[in-house]
């Protein structure tokens, strides 16, 4: 294999065409991009750490609500709630005394029992009655958070433990990140397998025309509830990871406007694309700092005044990730990862585009 | 329970379930007509009662003068949000329109938050408020004003889809768009007119609210329970929507009576009816009224 793309389609086996990184060139930058990150610490400061663990935490819940979303085309306004099962379902199982790195493996398929009996609706219901199915879950899934003291601590919230390997706690943002880290490569990569299988490719044909998937015999009951649970899995090792970063979870956080900045995220990263739930991810954690910035900017002259910019900058993010999805539904509906690909090409035919 | 006690209940959910029920049917005005599912169906109310409660509190307009120009204000905001926002994701997959919705639902909830505040605002006193007494309970006149405007809206809408022109012609367009095309019904002027209607019926909803209970951002989770109520009637079927509004009304009071004396499992008012929703989903998932969408290859 060489390390360029060749200007045409050449693959000759069904393996090669289907695997992850089409050439060495864009696996040696991946490498170099991990490398990279790895050094992120030597870097950046206190601050940018915890951006940078947000946005690898919620890549990892944006990649489940793609999985569901993107590939299997069924709507989940409820994602959040399932994040928030999986943080509190890690300090519960880290207070009996479970290891924290196990425990975070279990919140996930904790959060995923969940999501099948959520996910049961999903095996007859599609398009907008899912959404309405999983806007009722979200509800009802954080009333319980709020009334379930055994379960989440009640309005208290509840207290946990810093993430502790062979000795070493891993309790401060620089070190934390390499947790995050591990975490994301290998769901990523888990992902990125999930749709070279048959499983995968019959979750994306149950999206593309469900009916003819069903006359190819692929189990429909079967592969959407299969798809709620990866969905919630994913949720669910996210909102524990969550957990181990803040060490404290409060029952408020798990709110529906987080639900929607998770589905913000795939619909800006692009619907179906695994590096786009990680570009939405970025985009989204790092929005409100834009917002926060801009600001800073205007702070103390006449437009803050007359604004009120400063007291208001909780609106203002909100409003700003409501324009963010109008904005790239109505301009850039596949996301953030298809402009990235025509640029690519752009680059590959460069200087002969046309 | 004692039989009075009941009875005040079912009233105090049929006064809240009929205004369920308006906001239920101009949500499915809009689904109808477009196929659009609404998530922003409850900011059609905040953003009519504010902009109500504005012109009454800092301009001292008399309320009627207030109110019309409220109600003109929402029908260019509805035609304006069908133009500018939904009309270029016509032919779109449903989670784009969903999401669109959405959008609009957190940009206005903060658009609100950021020019009127958090805190709720009562409207200035426009009718005297007393007690009446009907059927050996009491209740006050402003619930009874408010059931008589709900109903008042109910029959208007009745009326303007058996009679009217524009009434039949957006009731053709939701049978079949090409049809009635082709008979000279201009469908993206149906489109713009069943946002435009859906906006001020809300608004009018929202008002009224405003006017009962004082104006805050509480007001758009009546775009949330609309959706209870329309899952329980049918998605499709305006009918369908007054009833599952009275009867998410209904439900919610009497829950929450019955968790508060015997389960004490949580805030019952607003979480019974979405029990009840995942219910009928799982056992008759298109409603009391709705179409069978039967799907052919």
């Amino acid at each position: 294999m060489t390390s360029m793309i060749p200007a045409g389609d050449f693959r000759t086996s069904y393996r090669a065409d289907t695997t992850i990184f089409p050439s060495r060139g864009s696996r040696l930058a991946m490498l170099a991009g991990l490398a990279l990150l790895c050094a992120a610490p030597v870097v950046f400061g206190r601050y940018e750490m915890g951006l940078l663990i947000a946005i690898g935490y919620s890549a990892i819940a944006a990649l489940g609500l793609n999985i569901l979303v993107g590939f299997t085309g069924q709507i989940s306004i409820g994602h959040a709630a399932f994040f928030g099962f999986g943080a509190f379902s890690s300090a519960l199982l880290v207070e009996h005394h479970v290891p924290v790195p196990i425990a975070i493996w279990g919140a996930g398929l904790m959060t995923a029992a969940v999501g099948l009996v959520f996910g049961a609706p999903a095996a007859r219901l599609k398009g907008l009655y899912l959404a309405i199915a999983t806007l009722a879950a979200q509800f009802i899934l954080e009333d319980f958070f709020a009334h379930a003291r055994w379960f989440s601590g009640g309005v208290a919230g509840r207290v946990t433990e810093p993430y502790e390997l062979f000795g070493f706690r891993f309790d401060r943002e620089e070190t934390f990140f390499y947790v995050v880290l591990a975490h994301v490569v290998v769901l990523f990569v888990a992902a990125a397998n999930l749709m070279r299988t048959r499983d995968g490719r019959a979750l994306v044909a149950v999206r593309d025309h469900y009916l003819s998937a069903e006359m190819m015999g692929i189990n429909l009951a079967y592969y959407r509830t299969l798809s709620f649970g990866i969905a919630s899995f994913y949720a669910g090792v996210a909102g524990a990871l969550y957990a181990h970063y803040l060490l404290f979870v409060s029952v408020e956080a798990f709110n529906i406007l987080y639900s929607i900045q998770f589905l913000a995220m795939i619909i800006i990263g692009g619907l179906g694309s695994v590096m786009g739930s990680m570009m939405g991810a970025a985009f989204m954690v790092l929005l409100p700092e834009v917002v926060q910035a801009g600001a800073d900017l205007l702070a103390g002259g006449a437009i803050d005044r007359a604004l009120r910019l400063g007291a208001s900058i909780s609106f203002l993010r909100e409003m700003a990730i409501g324009a963010a999805i109008i904005l790239f539904l109505i301009f850039e509906p596949d996301g953030l990862a298809h402009r990235w690909k025509m640029i690519k090409a752009y680059w590959k035919l460069y200087p002969f585009s046309h | 329970m004692d039989a009075t006690l009941l009875l005040q209940l079912v009233l105090n959910g049929l006064i809240v379930g009929a205004l369920y029920g308006v906001v239920a049917m101009s949500f499915v005005l809009i689904y109808k007509a477009s196929q659009v599912v609404n998530f922003a169906q409850g900011e059609f109310l905040l953003v009519g009662a504010w902009v109500c409660w504005w012109l009454l509190t800092t301009w001292q307009v008399p309320f009627w003068a207030g109110f019309l120009v409220t109600l003109a204000f929402m029908t260019l905001f509805g035609v304006l949000l069908q133009v500018v926002v939904l009309r270029p994701l016509i032919g779109e997959p449903v989670i784009s329109v969903i999401m669109a919705t959405v959008g609009l639902s957190i940009f206005f909830q903060a658009l609100m938050k950021w020019m009127f505040g958090v805190f709720a605002q009562p409207f200035p006193p426009i009718f005297e408020t007393e007690r009446v007494r009907v059927l050996g309970l009491e209740v006050q006149s402003v619930y009874l004003a408010s059931l008589g405007v709900s109903a008042f809206i109910m029959l208007g809408f009745w009326w303007f889809f058996t009679y009217s022109k524009h009434g039949l012609a957006m009731r053709a367009t939701a049978f079949d768009q090409q049809v009635a095309q082709s008979l000279g019904v201009s469908v993206p002027r149906v489109f713009a007119m069943s946002w435009a209607i859906s906006a001020v019926v809300s608004a009018v909803a929202g008002v009224v609210v405003g006017v009962v209970n004082g104006v805050s951002s509480a007001l758009s989770f009546y775009g949330i329970k609309v959706f209870p109520a329309v899952i329980v009637g049918g998605l499709d079927s305006v009918v369908g929507a007054v009833l599952g509004g009275l009867i998410v009304g209904v439900l919610e009071n009497v829950a929450q009576y019955v968790d508060a004396e015997w389960l004490n499992w949580g805030n019952m008012y607003q979480i019974a009816p979405f029990y009840a929703l995942i219910a009928i989903l799982l056992v008759k998932p298109y409603g009391l009224f709705g179409t069978r969408n039967i799907e052919r290859v």
